[in-house]
């Protein structure tokens, strides 16, 4: 395995830095249901970590550990080498983690560009009374924010809808806009669960291209979970493998793809 | 035709997020404001300030507040009365307490002790959502109430326990008591009401507004990109509370001048600014507008057509009045349930592309 304190080069001559965050020993249970059972992994800055596995594996559960929805009951989680304590999940999205789902989880009753600026609420710090006056502070923060709010929308592609509210949107547009929001976070971890689930071959694409563009253009540490094995392998350059809460496999996409374990519980063989 | 965004270019982001993009709405917005500031009081008499006027000014102020709690926050209420009662009760120890100070700190120090005790009784919007909240709020209800009704200390001993508003003024001019001219309580709460629907849109365009949205919309989800729940529900609770303060302290100096709590603060204040709220339009502050002239302007219009039109006589008008309205209210929720706000937002659509639909 890896050095903890060294990076690596991909295959595709991009380096990969020292590790962002570490799960040691998670054990996830609800009731006596063990949802994650003693899993240790680690995502380095600058990768593409991908969580892979059949349903119910846990993988989602993993996801909602690492952005603090779930308290696990064993084992500890280490972000930038330090211990993290139990903390609300909005601290934690302070701390830098941003997040899409796989539920679209957007605020229905608001524009895309208040969707995408609700992403920048950790960098708002004008009070109340700033706000209610809507003078000095309040005002120059907002036209800042939106300036930086305008970048990620075109950078993905959204300006045209901007102003419509999202309940109108169709399903892939609304994906996209998920992606917005928490990329306008400026996250240092970004966490995908299933960003291409339910999209066609081109909506595909297009996803596969933002999120190869977002880990290229800012350097953004990515762990996704996704059930189509071609984009997987193509984009991670490590992938954790769970099946019933327990971790079967951990590698580059070759290593998983070979492993034998992985391809009885999940991969199967190809019968043509 | 004239109505729509072609030629009217935003060239900064301050520009694209004003309160009125489109330029016909912003100078319609003006000459409303002139009209209302520089034409009324001169022309207003007693019969049109008492019957209408200040009414609405006052329920729109409160619809505002309810409106922030619940349609742009999500947390039902049901305490409205309640907490208006509380605004007209500080206004009264205020106002008894200091003759000397102006009313208008009067009225915003009662508006700031609401937003305290409206906060207080928001706490348990940590845990419970829904109906169960709506309940919590109804306790706030009855025990204020009842608070106001029994402890002696709040009407300052008088032997009715009702509270009067003695007379006060603002620079010089009484807005207050039996002697206030029409013209000076309209222009004191119509600079009241204009104060509060512009915070009121400040904050809902900014920051602290989309946080309400979000927990409005998805708690879970705005918890984990970074919402603090706890935050953004207790200022609701506080902003709202400011408002329906400064909506109690109004309506029982300015409009009525003598209350009896359990009458003029019952839980059916509640329900009326709930109505408001609902057929105006949830989370829309024109919306406020117009449900409280909504059901502020029914009433004196189903009376005037049946009394003094058809000429019934007055008892059977009252009660026609209440079945009118009670249906009118249901055929509205049932035709549009998005309230006026949203008749008028498809209007607005409409007039865009007028003459040129397609």
């Amino acid at each position: 395995m890896l050095d903890a304190s060294e990076g690596y080069v991909t295959a595709d001559g991009r380096k990969i830095g020292g590790v962002v965050m570490e799960m040691k020993n998670i054990t996830l249970r609800f009731g006596g249901v063990v949802a994650i059972k003693e899993i240790s992994f680690d995502i380095r800055e600058g990768e593409i970590r991908a969580i892979i596995g059949p349903n119910g594996a846990g993988k989602s559960s993993m996801l909602n550990v690492i952005s603090g929805f779930y308290v696990p009951q064993e084992g500890e989680v280490i972000f930038h080498g330090k211990k993290r304590p139990p903390m609300r999940p909005y601290e934690i999205a302070q701390q830098g983690i941003a997040r899409t789902f796989q539920n679209i989880a957007l605020f229905d009753g608001m524009s895309v560009l208040d969707n995408v600026m609700t992403g920048r609420l950790n960098y708002m710090k004008s009070n109340l009374f700033q706000q209610a006056l809507w003078r000095g502070k309040a005002e120059a923060e907002e036209t800042q924010n939106r300036e930086i709010v305008e970048k990620v929308i075109d950078f993905l592609e959204i300006q045209h809808i901007r102003k419509t509210p999202v309940a109108r949107l169709p399903y892939g547009l609304k994906k996209r806009v998920e992606l917005a929001r928490a990329l306008a976070a400026e996250p240092k971890l970004l966490l995908l669960d299933e960003p291409m689930a339910g999209m066609n071959v081109e909506e595909k694409e297009d996803m596969c291209r933002f999120i190869l563009d977002v880990n290229d253009e800012f350097g953004t540490t990515i762990a996704l979970i996704e059930h189509d094995m071609g984009v997987v392998m193509d984009l991670s350059d490590r992938v954790v493998v769970m099946d019933y809460g327990k971790k079967i496999g951990d590698g580059t996409p070759d290593e998983v793809r070979n492993n034998q374990e992985v391809i009885d519980a999940y991969l199967g063989v190809s019968h043509d | 035709m004239f109505y729509r965004e072609a030629g009217d270019f935003k060239v900064s982001y301050q520009q694209d997020s004003q309160t009125f993009p489109i330029k016909f709405d912003r100078y319609r917005y003006y000459a409303v404001m002139a009209f209302a500031f520089l034409v009324i009081p001169f022309v207003i008499n007693d019969y049109w300030a008492n019957a209408i006027l200040l009414p609405f000014l006052i329920y729109a102020i409160a619809a505002i507040g309810l409106n922030i709690l619940v349609g742009y926050c999500g947390q039902v209420s049901l305490g409205t009365g309640g907490f208006m009662a509380v605004g007209a009760y500080a206004c009264y120890k205020l106002m008894t307490a200091f003759p000397e100070v102006s009313m208008i700190v009067h009225v915003l120090l009662s508006g700031g002790i609401t937003a305290i005790v409206c906060v207080a009784f928001g706490l348990p919007s940590l845990r419970i959502k829904g109906f169960y909240l709506a309940v919590a709020t109804l306790a706030a209800q009855f025990f204020l109430v009842w608070l106001f009704n029994r402890v002696p200390w709040f009407y300052n001993y008088s032997a009715s326990g009702q509270i009067n508003a003695p007379e006060r003024d603002v620079f010089g001019i009484i807005v207050t008591g039996p002697n206030a001219s029409a013209w000076a309580t309209y222009t004191f709460c119509l600079i009241f009401l204009t104060f509060c629907a512009l915070v009121a849109r400040n904050l809902t365009r900014g920051t602290i507004g989309r946080t309400w949205m979000a927990i409005r919309d998805m708690d879970i989800a705005a918890e984990i990109i970074g919402v603090n729940p706890l935050k953004a529900k207790l200022t609701a609770f506080a902003v709202s509370g400011f408002f329906i303060g400064i909506s109690g302290a109004l309506f029982f100096a300015v409009y009525l001048g003598a209350v009896e709590v359990g009458e003029a603060f019952g839980i059916t204040k509640s329900f009326l600014v709930l109505f408001m709220v609902i057929i105006g339009g949830l989370g829309s502050i024109f919306g406020s507008f117009a449900g409280a002239a909504f059901l502020v302007l029914l009433p004196v219009v189903l009376k005037v057509l049946g009394v003094d039109v058809l000429g019934w006589p007055t008892d059977i008008v009252a009660h026609f009045q209440l079945v009118i309205v009670g249906a009118l209210i249901v055929f509205f929720l049932i035709v549009e349930p998005h309230g006026l706000a949203q008749l008028w937002r498809v209007a607005k659509e409409k007039l865009r592309l007028w003459p040129f639909p397609h």
